[in-house]
């Protein structure tokens, strides 16, 4: 799977560990695939390429007289990433760890919803930060400033995060039992809708400073998203916005959606979005369920 | 625009796929509420399939239609878009049971 999904050939992907400060290449220009190196993930997706010969007389008549063979793949071209989200997902399973993968248009406040929740939460339950951004260490450093083991990706020109970008980070980051792994996505309502990372969940997060008809313009991220966080509910007294529109139309997207309306700078509505994490990681590592006192 | 990066993939596989042989056609199935374009895949597919054993190949695209079923009712509920509103029951829970299809059928080498 290639991650330049967009803009160019030349495309490099970093990973950089705020910890030790290394960085390292995930991708060098212009790769198309297979430089994971998860050996025991076998894309078994093809084992009846039966290349079953059709006697095959219509119409291709080229000037040489090759027959063509009808290759039968039925594959799913996002298989790959499927498959090693799939992998992350078992990694994360195996060592008792919950995944979010926030999704957002940029500027809605997913840095400062995970700066604010890290500070809030003090280490209770652990918290691991995979940042993803096209450029800078800039939201890294914020997040290690608030507290948290964090590795950021850049992505160069490429658009959202893919499952393998996931896996390095998640080795990187060496998450404990119990803890919970917070994947901040590139800032975008499109492309990361298509590409499962191997978490629990994903959660849009949508401020009130954006249209009330977001769902319905970027419906497959808010189908994909059964979490909702409103973020800067406490600008609705200046703004011109109709909270419930925005309610109904995420309704009408997806009725399964349960909303946490919150201001990340302010504080508002924050217990029920940690009351959630807690529950989370406490179903995931096994604990009965609830928030520890 | 996440077709380029998708129609790498799908140059991708059908090289690895042909082992050393011409790809001449290559068919997908994409499906109206995938997120994906078929367009915009046709327009990538040429240049992205420069220099490859794809290169040259024609490309066949069959769309298929959104298809969802109430989760209330089990209605059959045509989709235009990845939500919809049950005629039957009014519900709006709908699941969605085609047009989700991103999917290299099949190819034709030589």
């Amino acid at each position: 799977m290639c991650g330049t999904c967009g803009c160019g050939n030349d495309a490099a992907v970093t990973l950089t560990s705020m910890q030790s400060g290394a960085q390292q290449a995930l991708r060098v220009g212009h790769v198309h695939s297979h430089d994971h190196d998860h050996d025991h993930h076998h894309d078994h997706d093809h084992g009846h390429a039966h290349a079953h010969a059709h006697a095959h007389d219509h119409d291709h008549d080229h000037t040489h007289a090759a027959a063509s063979r009808t290759v039968v793949l039925e594959q799913e071209i996002l298989a790959k990433n499927a498959a090693l989200a799939q992998w992350n997902q078992g990694w994360l399973a195996g060592r008792g760890v919950r995944a979010l993968n926030l999704v957002s248009s940029p500027g809605a406040g997913k840095t400062a919803l995970l700066e604010r929740t890290l500070r809030d939460l003090g280490g209770q339950p652990p918290i691991h930060v995979i940042e993803g951004d096209q450029a800078t260490l800039n939201d890294a450093q914020r997040i290690r400033a608030a507290g948290a083991r964090v590795v950021q990706i850049n992505t160069g020109s490429g658009c959202h995060l893919e499952a393998d970008m996931v896996a390095r980070a998640l080795q990187e980051l060496e998450p404990e039992q119990g803890s919970l792994v917070l994947i901040e996505n590139v800032g975008n309502l499109v492309c990361p809708a298509l590409f499962d990372l191997g978490e629990e969940a994903k959660v849009a997060i949508l401020s009130v400073t954006e249209g009330e008809d977001k769902p319905l313009k970027y419906p497959h991220m808010f189908q994909a998203a059964d979490y909702v966080v409103l973020n800067k509910i406490d600008l609705l007294p200046y703004l011109d916005y109709d909270k419930q529109a925005v309610l109904d139309n995420l309704a009408a997207v997806n009725p399964r959606a349960r909303v946490f309306e919150v201001s990340a700078t302010k504080g508002d509505g924050l217990e029920a979005w940690y009351a959630w994490l807690h529950e989370i990681v406490a179903v995931g590592s096994g604990q009965p369920q609830g928030a520890p006192a | 625009m996440h077709e380029l990066g998708i129609t790498r993939s799908i140059v991708a596989i059908c090289e690895e796929q042909a082992e050393g042989r011409r790809v001449e056609v290559v068919r997908l199935e994409i499906g109206r509420l995938s997120g994906v374009m078929p367009d915009a895949i046709r327009f990538c597919f040429d240049l992205v399939a420069e220099g490859t054993a794809v290169e040259g190949a024609t490309l066949e695209i069959e769309e298929v239609r959104g298809l969802g079923r109430c989760r209330v009712c089990k209605q059959e509920v045509a989709l235009e878009a990845p939500f919809g509103t049950c005629q039957n029951c009014d519900g709006r829970d709908i699941e969605c049971v085609a047009g989700q299809e991103l999917r290299i059928r099949e190819m034709e080498v030589v």
